[in-house]
């Protein structure tokens, strides 16, 4: 297995600053707006991004995180079947503009069933995704981020891996992992 | 996330303290499912569920019923009243036939001792037994216990007393394998001629006075007595079964500590159980049927999952 970093925490630390700006361009002092991270691996990330804005606004963005496993096409496909994470959305989403946050946009598999899973909760007003890492050509579904942190061009044989500091690790870091092929 | 380690659920005896969790762990997601606006999910979009049920059944049929439906299966149902069963039709042809139209799942409760066992070694589809005579009822063992742990954290170390005709009580059974794979204590009490003669091979206590196994215990799970089978005359009347093992609301007042009540249901008010004490702050036993929705989607679920497509 070989791992190349492709963002490391400074790195990572300004792609969130970034995408936070984005974010408050298009949605203000966020009184519409929410934000959904998809469980797991989008929870950290939507996390990371409440934080930096309300250091940035002054004031706390409703925040909550979304699980999507009932709501998935590769059920009785997968060798070992998915653990389901917990919902929490302690907000009405109807008519709100909802963002929905993960750490990586691949086939858009699990988009298509976060917007599945996100409508048992009202229909919002619209839906944007952000995405800290868009692995670019690989999409199975039309399903496009609106706020990228990095594009990366990939093989199917790789996977990407975010790394959060506290999670058994000293620092952010994101990784590109290269299976060795025997 | 680990796998059951069985294909069907035909009793509690089969399944691994692992297999419990899971089912737990499981049913906590689709508890919150159940509390969400829109109380359904996808999952079993593409499989077909059969409930075959071979005796009477009210809550433990809507139960799975609804299961079912919440994690979007196609469901059909059979019951024996009124079919080719009437007409001499053998058990293994009746299931064989349903699964000719291509049924990925039975849900079957029969008057049989083992009669989930017997098609599990005949038929490739996964089955979960909801009852087979006076042996086992492992979803309503795992709601119970599922109940408890709601209610105290953790079912481990706990002391339940289960109360009742313990003799024809396939949720006694059950109850005793899945709250002993947990680490829970049990004590059954019952008149002497409603205990199994054999029951304490089993480790659990036994004892006669009600008032002495509700000061002993944390939960009691009351048993329906169940009035078509009292022209064996197990106890002189229905009377004197509710003045020695009726449970009321003074009885609980007078214990100096928190107790819950459960039931399987259906109640016979003013006897197992007074209205008083059936409706109190004691009682759980609409969180029971509540969670039974909960765990037959997680069951369901589950023993989908070992079918790989």
């Amino acid at each position: 297995m070989q791992k190349r970093l492709i963002v490391n925490h400074q790195l990572l630390d300004i792609m969130v600053l970034r995408l936070c700006h984005q974010l408050i361009e298009n949605h203000g002092n966020f009184s519409d707006s929410v934000i959904l991270g998809l469980q797991p691996r989008g929870r950290q990330v939507a996390q990371r991004i409440q934080a930096k804005l309300t250091s940035i606004l002054g004031t706390s963005v409703p925040t909550g995180y979304l699980d999507t496993t009932f709501h998935r096409d590769d059920f009785r496909r997968r060798e070992t079947p998915l653990a389901a994470n917990a919902t929490r959305i302690d907000f009405l989403i109807e008519g709100k503009k909802v963002i929905l946050v993960d750490d990586v946009l691949y086939t858009g598999r699990s988009v298509r069933a976060a917007l599945d899973a996100m409508i048992a909760y009202g229909r919002p007003a619209n839906v944007e995704l952000l995405v800290l890492i868009d692995r670019l050509y690989s999409r199975h579904l039309p399903i496009e981020p609106t706020y990228v942190g990095k594009s990366v061009n990939s093989l199917q044989s790789q996977r990407v891996l975010v790394e959060w500091q506290g999670q058994e690790v000293e620092e952010d870091n994101i990784w590109l992992i290269t299976k060795n092929e025997d | 996330m680990q796998e059951l380690s069985v294909r069907h659920l035909l009793g509690i005896k089969d399944i691994t303290k692992q297999d419990i969790q899971l089912i737990f762990e499981t049913a906590d997601n689709f508890k919150d499912v159940l509390n969400r606006p829109i109380k359904k999910v996808p999952s079993l979009r593409d499989i077909t569920i059969a409930n075959v049920f071979f005796e009477n059944s009210t809550r433990t049929r809507l139960s799975f019923e609804l299961a079912e439906k919440r994690l979007s299966a196609d469901v059909i149902n059979f019951s024996s009243s009124g079919s080719s069963v009437k007409k001499g039709e053998t058990l293994l042809d009746t299931v064989n036939n349903i699964l000719a139209m291509k049924v990925d799942m039975i849900v079957m409760r029969h008057s049989s001792p083992g009669a989930p066992h017997f098609l599990s070694r005949h038929i490739k589809a996964n089955i979960v037994n909801a009852g087979d005579g006076t042996h086992e009822h492992p979803t309503q063992a795992l709601l119970d216990s599922f109940s408890i742990r709601e209610k105290y954290g953790e079912v481990a170390g706990k002391k339940i007393v289960i109360v009742g005709d313990i003799l024809h009580s396939r949720v006694a059974l059950s109850n005793i394998f899945a709250l002993q794979k947990q680490g829970a204590e049990v004590m059954v009490c019952g008149p002497s001629t409603l205990l199994p003669k054999y029951i304490k091979e089993l480790g659990v206590k036994v004892e006669l006075d009600i008032n002495k196994a509700l000061a002993w215990c944390d939960v009691a799970n009351v048993l329906r007595i169940q009035l078509e089978r009292q022209q064996m005359k197990y106890f002189p009347s229905l009377r004197e079964y509710t003045l020695y093992y009726g449970i009321n609301k003074k009885m609980l007042d007078k214990l100096d500590k928190q107790i819950t009540i459960m039931h399987p249901g259906p109640i016979n008010r003013g006897v197992e159980l007074s209205s008083d004490a059936a409706d109190s702050h004691h009682s759980i036993i609409l969180n029971q049927v509540e969670n039974g929705v909960a765990i037959r989607m997680a069951v369901l679920y589950l023993l989908a999952s070992k079918n790989k497509i």
